[in-house]
């Protein structure tokens, strides 16, 4: 369990770090940025980078930043920046201030990334299915210039996105929720800490009591997190109630395609499929204005 | 009980209490300093100049013709010193068995580097020696391993058995036990119960991975190895025949040691691959396993199936019982041969009175890692069994799962009681015990009718919550013998020299306890000197929870010898008669004159050119042998609450409590913590931990993320009670061991929980109960119910 050898370079800015992704990437260099994936990844030889390239010593990219629409998360910040809401204004910093601590363990979110989990693409990432959820927007740098792409057209598999090998993710853009947003997480793994077996985001708003603009995303179910339109369908117009959130539920795990491992057969996904969704429902109907640990 | 000791302080020394009295106290441990300071000294702390480090190839295919190992881009790779394949030791025999009296084996054996073909996914093939272990591992990944995928690897112990080696079956023996008339049993039944039930691959995982260091004195022709502990005498003996060498040319020496649970210090391919590079390359040579290394090459255990039927009689007693076993072996037969099958039938039966009895274990080998003991080896599985047949017919009679196990039990008056049966090469003689005082008294400690009723309330609001028992007999003090040398120095502190062996588990406290509380000194005065051939001839390292039983007689007889011969050179410097005299916390006093004498002047006065002498042997020491040709059985129940999400499948156990009968608690603090970590392991053996294999033999759980291990977040809040009623007969202390009970029953009795919780009889069938063999089990079992049950009716969350 160490790593094959590799080169290490630690540019100064962003531009310099994308002039050297040009450079060596068709050779397989790789970006830095936390590491708590690759780097054990490249200890167990599941994973040779040619070189990394550490965007650690570049100034300016470890505070999110926010405009009147939402919040940019740049490459240096960490999950642990996200376990006070305060990182976002409104309903949104809760929302993360919550799902943050969801992911793996202490020591790993003082150091892991929300870019590089995005980059990474895991199945199971929180942020992965977060920024499914709230279609969040990806923006990379190459040498050529930048690029924004949807949440929805990001991934392409599992742990594959749609990002060129010389492009670096340099910021996450999520939009801000309105302050009367529903919304509620679940999120099932076997022990604490441990990659999600199965997780949901819902969230809604309630017009006249109905429900309006529901998004249902699930994660670790699928090869990578999407949001669910026709369980959003079902929502849609409908009073909140057990009999809706449970036919939303079934839906949603109708609709789905379930990854199959040794451990874990498509058939016990699609069924929590349905149990994380009508979880993260049923506890959405109960926020109110602060929910920061109610899931 | 009463002792000698105790006897002795009454009667002689009455007027004050007994400052050495430490057997059955909680004191601290004395081998804590170092390793809470951070100066343990590991294998992996551990460095010689000029030392070589060693990386092994392994297979990547689980089975097939090895058609080559090339390992010419390797060599020249730089800081290379040597790269082997098979071809370069094929002088080295394979590694051969410690622990079976079962013949055959001997084609089964495994070589220390893969020859002709390879039988399972990380098994060694060749070995890469370089200046520093990254260059080492750059090495290895060069090493091409050409392998003909010939035949389909067997995964399934159930399978029909294939062929090992021309003429030789993965079947490599058939193991039969038994007596009595089963068939009439069988005949004359009121009811005949029938459980098919299976145990998952997990084994012992210490935080510390396996490690070697070896160096070949040239100057004095002596190989020394660091770093494989558990049975280093054993272990030195084999290296010496292995490599033509006399015993007295091979020392082992113990370090620090991160958790052994029964895997770690066996003899592996890799301690002798680095021995063999140590001599041959004449550098010392140094190899520590990586975690993944280690979750595809230390021994698996556990793996088994097991088909068995009992025949009750109306009332519920058992006329007989009989059992099928096929054990999963792995790819080779390792150092104890067929044990863990063979005890997994010869101590099935734990508590319970059977008239007939017939067993046959299916010992057969698949295309895994090998596989031999950990922790409870066979009683963690025989006791899942056993308790989900005694489940099993107390539900199909309709009595209390209690009140059966009662009618069942041995009484305490059958004590000794002989099985009839053999386990670890011993008569199975349960030499004492009160199996229904424990029931009752693990029931009161739980509050067993209180827990019924919490469980009945929640489930009556929608909560599926469970209360199960579980009833074990474990055993412990395996000997042969062990050998104590126990030497008074000139400043009256205590070494104690023995064979046994530290695998953390806090033998130099429980070993100091009794030689202090015997000899009459400062516990921390006395240093366990251990695990090291050099310091003593004989030993028999730290396994079977046999060091406190074994080292501790042997102590305790020593320690009575040197108290005597200081008594009566204290004598003669107190100018009185020895009967006068008490030995406590380091001096002789004289009860009537209250005159004194320290230990360190009478081992002054022993000193070989001491004038005050006399005749007597130079030296306040003493040997002293403890033999012992059976096991003790120390006993218990683990009881259990457990609350189980049935839409996700997740089972959260809640509470948990112990009742241990150890006979003679020398330590209770040190007990509790055995048994507490012994449940961690137990609770990782039947809720999370399992080594799987896909279709083609790949294993998938080699890392922690993948292979589920109990964190402090899924310990549930555990209760333990420690119980002397039932002391050993066997050594006048009454010591049985107290390594293996946290384990044994915890499969058996998270089962009877989860059953309960969910309110179906005989749903648990296999361990570990992940939530995705929950759900799928607990659909199967409303589709084979006439009653039509809704699994859509459970509910889910706890909370």
């Amino acid at each position: 369990m160490k790593a094959a050898p590799f080169d290490y370079f630690r540019p100064a800015s962003l531009q310099e770090a994308a002039e050297r992704l040009s450079v060596n990437s068709d050779d397989g260099a790789m970006i830095l940025a936390g590491g708590q994936s690759l780097v054990p990844m490249m200890a167990l030889r599941v994973a040779y980078a040619s070189e990394l390239i550490d965007l650690n010593a570049i100034k300016g990219i470890d505070t999110v930043s926010r405009s009147e629409r939402g919040i940019a998360i740049p490459p240096l910040v960490r999950h642990a920046d996200f376990h006070s809401s305060d990182v976002a204004p409104g309903p949104l910093g809760h929302v993360l201030a919550t799902v943050s601590r969801h992911i793996a363990h202490y020591p790993i979110r003082q150091r892991g990334t929300f870019c590089g989990s995005l980059a990474h693409a895991d199945p199971s990432s929180e942020w992965c299915l977060i920024a499914a959820a709230l279609d969040a927007e990806i923006e990379l740098l190459s040498v050529s210039g930048r690029r924004r792409i949807k949440a929805k057209d990001w991934w392409a598999g599992v742990m594959e996105t749609v990002r060129e090998p010389e492009e670096i993710i340099v910021a996450v853009h999520l939009p801000l929720l309105p302050d009367d947003i529903q919304w509620g997480f679940y999120e099932f793994n076997r022990r604490a800490g441990d990659f999600a077996l199965g997780m949901a985001f819902c969230c809604y708003r309630l017009t006249e009591g109905l429900i309006t603009k529901p998004h249902v995303a699930l994660g670790g179910i699928e090869e990578y997190p999407r949001r669910i339109p026709e369980a959003e369908a079902v929502l849609e117009g409908a009073t909140p109630s057990a009999e809706v959130f449970g036919e939303a539920a079934r839906t949603a795990s109708k609709a789905v395609n379930p990854l199959e491992d040794p451990a874990t057969p498509a058939a016990y996904r699609r069924d929590l499929s349905a149990t994380v969704v009508r979880r993260a429902l049923t506890s959405a109907t109960q926020t109110k204005s602060s929910p920061a640990l109610s899931a | 009980m009463k002792t000698d000791k105790e006897a002795m302080s009454r009667s002689s020394h009455s007027r004050q209490v007994r400052k050495s009295a430490y057997i059955g106290k909680s004191v601290p441990r004395l081998e804590d300093r170092p390793l809470v300071a951070g100066e343990g000294r590991f294998v992996g702390d551990m460095n010689l100049p000029h030392q070589l480090w060693a990386r092994i190839v392994r297979s990547p295919h689980a089975a097939g013709r090895l058609l080559a190992v090339d390992t010419e881009a390797a060599r020249t790779m730089p800081g290379i010193v040597a790269v082997w394949n098979s071809d370069d030791i094929s002088d080295i025999p394979n590694i051969p068995f410690r622990a079976t009296s079962i013949q055959g084996l001997g084609p089964y054996t495994q070589p220390i580097l893969a020859r002709d073909r390879v039988r399972y996914v990380g098994e060694p093939v060749a070995v890469v020696f370089a200046d520093d272990p990254y260059l080492a591992e750059d090495a290895a990944d060069a090493v091409f391993v050409d392998v003909d995928e010939d035949t389909k690897p067997i995964l399934d112990a159930r399978d029909e058995p294939g062929e090992f080696a021309p003429g030789a079956s993965t079947e490599p023996v058939i193991i039969n036990k038994g007596y009595g008339d089963v068939a009439k049993g069988f005949r004359t039944a009121h009811r005949i119960v029938e459980l098919d039930l299976s145990v998952g691959r997990h084994s012992g995982i210490p935080m510390e991975t396996r490690g070697a260091l070896a160096e070949f004195d040239m100057v004095n022709e002596k190989l020394h190895l660091w770093g494989a502990t558990k049975r280093p005498h054993w272990n030195r003996d084999r290296i010496a025949e292995m490599l033509d060498m006399s015993p007295a040319q091979v020392a082992l020496h113990e370090l620090h040691v991160g958790g052994g649970f029964g895997i770690r210090g066996e003899l592996y391919p890799e301690d002798i691959l680095v021995c063999v590079g140590a001599m041959r390359l004449r550098r010392p040579v140094k190899w520590i396993e990586d975690r993944r290394e280690h979750m595809m090459a230390a021994n698996h255990s556990r793996e088994q199936h097991h088909l068995i039927r009992a025949a009750v009689d109306s009332d519920g007693h058992i006329l007989a019982i009989d059992e099928t076993l096929h054990h999963d072996q792995g790819a080779y037969v390792r150092t104890h041969g067929a044990r863990v099958a063979d005890m997994s039938i010869g101590l099935l039966l734990g508590p319970y009175a059977v008239p007939a009895y017939a067993a046959r274990a299916h010992f057969r080998l698949t295309a895994k890692t090998p596989a031999a003991t950990y922790r409870a080896p066979g009683r963690f599985e025989g006791s899942f069994v056993r308790e989900r047949l005694m489940d099993a017919i107390a539900h199909e009679l309709q009595l209390d799962p209690l009140e059966l196990r009662r009618r069942n039990f041995i009484a305490s008056s059958e004590m000794p009681y002989a099985r009839n049966l053999s386990a670890l090469e011993t008569e199975v003689i349960l030499d004492s015990g009160d199996y229904s005082g424990l029931l009752d008294k693990a029931k009161r400690f739980a509050g067993w009718e209180a827990l019924k009723s919490e469980a009945a309330e929640r489930r009556a609001k929608g909560k599926h919550v469970g209360v199960g028992l579980g009833y074990f007999v474990e055993k412990s003090g395996l000997g042969p013998s062990e050998l104590v040398r126990m030497t008074v120095a000139t400043d009256g502190s205590v070494e104690i020299v023995t064979g046994a062996a530290s695998l953390g588990q806090g033998m130099e406290t429980a070993i100091a306890q009794i030689a202090a509380d015997t000899l009459g000194v400062d516990y921390s005065r006395c240093a366990v000197i251990h695990g090291d051939t050099d310091k003593i001839a004989f030993g028999w390292g730290a396994h079977a929870s046999r060091v406190t039983v074994m080292t501790g007689e042997a102590s305790r007889l020593a320690a009575e010898e040197v108290r005597i011969k200081a008594l009566n050179m204290a004598a003669e410097l107190l100018q009185c008669a020895p009967d006068g005299l008490f030995l406590d916390d380091g001096v002789v006093h004289h009860v009537e004159s209250g005159a004194s004498v320290s230990l360190a002047e009478v081992a002054k006065a022993l000193e070989p050119a001491s004038s005050q002498r006399g005749d007597r042997s130079p030296g306040l020491t003493a040997e002293a042998w403890f033999h012992n040709k059976h096991m003790n059985y120390p006993y218990g129940a683990h009881i259990a609450l457990v609350c189980v999400d049935a839409e996700t499948g997740h089972v959260k156990v809640e509470r948990y409590f112990v009742s241990y009968d150890i006979g003679r608690a020398v330590n209770p603090s040190m007990i509790e913590g055995q048994i507490l970590g012994g449940l961690s392991q137990g609770l990782g053996g039947a809720l999370f931990e399992e080594f799987r294999y896909d279709d083609t033999g790949q294993p998938v759980s080699v890392t922690f993320a993948d292979y589920l291990m109990v964190s402090a977040a899924e310990m549930p809040e555990t209760a333990v009670q420690i119980l002397q009623d039932a002391p050993s007969p066997l050594n006048p202390l009454g010591l049985k061991g107290s390594g293996e009970g946290g384990v044994t029953a915890a499969g058996a009795t998270i089962a009877t929980a989860i059953d309960d919780a969910l309110q179906r009889p005989g749903l648990v069938r296999r361990l570990p109960v992940t939530p995705q063999y929950l759900l799928q089990r607990i659909a199967e079992y409303d589709a084979g119910q006439h009653d039509a049950r809704q699994s859509d009716d459970l509910t889910g969350a706890c909370e």
